[in-house]
């Protein structure tokens, strides 16, 4: 009679546990996408251990940069974790291939990767999905806005011989055309490449106003310091996938002066005191800081910060309507994320909708330009 | 503009034959070790990670990951030898290897920790850098490929596959995910017959030609390279005569590891590398070692300058193919050599 007791006890004890809110987390902590991967899985730490009074129990896989490994990881973390939403992955296409598996299972998933095919057109597959990075159609309209405000006519460009260098140029050429602006020369090389004289001569030989290297992380580095090298006195853009401190160390005086634009987390401490961005922002690199050293942040961290934002706004909401571990809490914390309204994160505000699951305008990135080997805001 | 403009030409053959005299190098790495192993060693490249990262971590005031590795391997080595040593019945020469083990270690640790708080001067830290990456590869073929060294070369190919992948790994975990670069030996440049070429890339063929010049020598002039080269062209003979195929092994291991922290040491002011950056240098090694049918070391090397040509003439007029024709470059050769050479392997003696 005593054992049924504590076993009924045992038993009400874990289905008490399983009310646990389960977050999956996925993301590219080795393999090519590392540099992005780490800081986003270094941010889980910092986020809340309980919310609505609610623990909540997180579990992170590597994906390893691989699709395969991404999608795998997806199926365990519902089949045999539980979890009532999943935050992941770093990379474009591992994003899109664990759609199918968020949407099959109905599990509401938060992609940390750039290109806006992962929520865009929100249909019933997509109905699951959301976002927290700026597509690359934002960033690339900030560039050559800013291309366009300086007088430059043509340009030319010089990028990654891979999925990012290939979205990056289309994005490229789209909004150059809008704008009447050419794009005179367009390069490829690949990111373990030990020089890139060859496509900077012929970038040269086209005579362009400016050039953008459509390159992430210290790889990018190359082809700026070869542009300078060969007397180009032009401006240079790079995207924002290079704004970590690693470039700055790396490049040094090679990269002075080249023009990005970036979340404005990058430049929190530049930012007027009226922007309400810079609250949210310096709180996530002070925090980030604290625990894993000074210089240590960077802005892809800060997507995953942004993704806990909306999980923390949103699984309150959904508590109120169902038990976690339940198809109807899943249900309803899709509903409540995808109607977030306001959320000011690290990197913009975020105002959700039924046809917009990112939720971000051009609040969200700012331009900055490299200056005495830091990240400058330009006004 | 047309790839035969004198303006751009002679800077493309220039930067071609600098990118192509490091592929040589790894080349005839790749080459000896085969030869004297029968190990297609796919973790070349590594070596050239380990090479420019181990400076770079020395560079900032760090004590490099490599240490840990080397002292890690470096004591499964020696329980290795002590345990055979004991098998052997010899107690003495298990006391005195397990001692020597310990001391070198010690020692190591010591020297490293030492002189990477200090700040050393650029050719303090490459010596250093050299004392830790070199002994990575004898290390490395005893704990690895020494308890292999009868298995087929499927076997010892798979092993080398793993390693790679560990020492990949193991480089992430050392250096982080992103490159780094270190400083320029020479700065400037320097106008030659009207192009301008760096300085940096000057020292970079020069200091390969020594080296193929310094390895020219050993094998042709010095005893022990003419028993590598004995056990190269048949390993039984080479036994049979008395020279110990572990000890070629050994040998063979340590100039591959000379020769991938040296091509690491010259590429690093020039591009940033991280700790996958390796694996595609070795790669394009590997294309002009083929070219040389894993053989011949003048072809491996005039194979590899080809890559680099190659490489940099295709990185002008066609850069989105570049990688596609060099590599393609292989199956040409591997064609003409399947049809050329008489099919004989060392398996079936």
């Amino acid at each position: 009679m005593k054992a049924r007791l504590s076993l009924t006890a045992l038993l009400a004890l874990s289905s008490l546990a399983l009310a646990d809110v389960r977050v999956g987390v996925v993301v590219s902590a080795t393999g090519p996408a590392a540099s992005l991967g780490i800081p986003e899985r270094n941010t889980v730490a910092l986020l809340p251990q309980t919310i609505g009074g609610q623990k909540v129990i997180y579990t992170i896989l590597d994906d390893a940069s691989d699709t395969t490994t991404a999608v795998t990881n997806a199926r365990k973390l519902i089949q045999e974790n539980k979890v009532d939403l999943i935050i992941g992955t770093t990379t474009t296409p591992a994003s899109l291939a664990m759609i199918d598996v968020a949407a099959e299972s109905k599990t509401p998933m938060i992609s940390l990767a750039a290109s806006e095919t992962i929520i865009k057109p929100v249909d019933a597959r997509r109905a699951w999905v959301f976002k927290t990075p700026q597509t690359d159609a934002l960033m690339a309209a900030a560039i050559v806005q800013h291309m366009q405000q300086n007088k430059v006519k043509t340009v030319g460009y010089i990028g990654f011989n891979d999925a990012y260098g290939e979205g990056w140029l289309a994005e490229l050429q789209k909004n150059a055309a809008a704008r009447g602006i050419r794009v005179v020369a367009t390069e490829r090389y690949a990111r373990t490449d030990t020089s890139v004289t060859g496509q900077v001569l012929k970038v040269l030989a086209a005579r362009p106003d400016a050039v953008l290297i459509g390159a992430s992380g210290v790889p990018a580095v190359l082809p700026q310091k070869t542009l300078k090298d060969r007397g180009f006195a032009g401006k240079i853009y790079q995207t924002h996938g290079v704004a970590n401190a690693d470039f700055l160390r790396v490049g040094g005086k090679d990269v002075e002066g080249a023009i990005l634009p970036a979340g404005p987390v990058l430049v929190a401490d530049q930012l007027p005191d009226s922007n309400p961005m810079k609250k949210v922002g310096l709180a996530y690199v002070n925090l980030y800081e604290g625990k894993y050293g000074k210089d240590s942040v960077s802005t892809f961290g800060a997507h995953m910060w942004d993704a806990g934002l909306l999980m923390q706004k949103a699984i309150p909401v959904a508590l109120k309507k169902a038990k976690p571990g339940t198809p109807e809490f899943r249900e309803a914390l899709r509903d409540a994320i995808g109607s977030t309204r306001n959320i000011i994160g690290a990197h913009g505000i975020f105002n959700l909708s039924a046809t917009d699951h990112l939720g971000l305008d051009a609040r969200s990135r700012v331009m900055v330009q490299v200056v005495g080997n830091t990240w400058k805001l330009i006004k | 503009m047309n790839i035969f403009d004198p303006g751009i030409f002679p800077i493309l053959t220039a930067d071609g034959l600098t990118n192509g005299a490091v592929y040589a190098l790894l080349s005839l790495a790749l080459v000896l070790v085969f030869a004297v192993t029968r190990v297609i060693f796919v973790p070349q490249g590594e070596f050239v990670m380990f090479g420019t990262l181990t400076l770079a971590s020395l560079q900032l005031g760090r004590v490099p990951g490599t240490l840990t590795l080397l002292l890690v391997l470096l004591a499964i080595s020696t329980v290795l030898n002590v345990i055979e040593a004991l098998r052997r019945g010899d107690q003495r020469a298990a006391g005195l290897t397990g001692a020597a083990g310990v001391a070198l270690g010690a020692g190591l640790w010591a020297l490293t920790t030492t002189l990477a708080a200090a700040k050393a001067p650029l050719l303090v830290q490459v010596l250093l850098t050299l004392l830790l990456v070199v002994p990575l590869g004898p290390l490395l073929y005893r704990v690895v490929f020494q308890p292999l060294r009868n298995a087929s070369v499927l076997v010892l190919l798979i092993a080398s596959v793993a390693l790679h992948l560990v020492l990949v790994g193991i480089g992430l975990v050392f250096f982080g995910p992103e490159g780094s670069r270190t400083p320029a030996f020479a700065e400037g440049n320097t106008v030659l017959g009207g192009v301008t070429l760096s300085n940096q890339s000057l020292l970079v063929i020069l200091v390969s030609a020594l080296l193929m010049l310094g390895l020219y020598y050993f094998f042709d002039r010095t005893l022990t390279g003419k028993a590598l080269r004995a056990t190269a062209v048949n390993r039984m003979g080479a036994r049979l005569v008395g020279i110990r195929p572990t000890a070629a092994g050994s040998l063979a291991f340590t100039v591959a590891a000379l020769i991938g922290a040296l091509s690491g040491l010259l590429i690093g002011p020039s591009i940033a590398v991280s700790y996958d950056t390796g694996f595609l240098i070795g790669l394009k090694g590997f294309v002009g070692a083929i070219i040389g049918g894993l053989v011949s070391y003048p072809v491996a090397a005039l194979g590899a300058l080809l890559v680099g040509l190659i490489e940099s003439y295709a990185s002008f007029s066609l850069s989105q193919w570049k990688e596609v024709i060099v590599f393609t470059l292989i199956l040409p050769v591997l064609l003409w050599r399947s049809l050329s050479s008489k099919h004989h392997d060392e398996e079936d003696e």
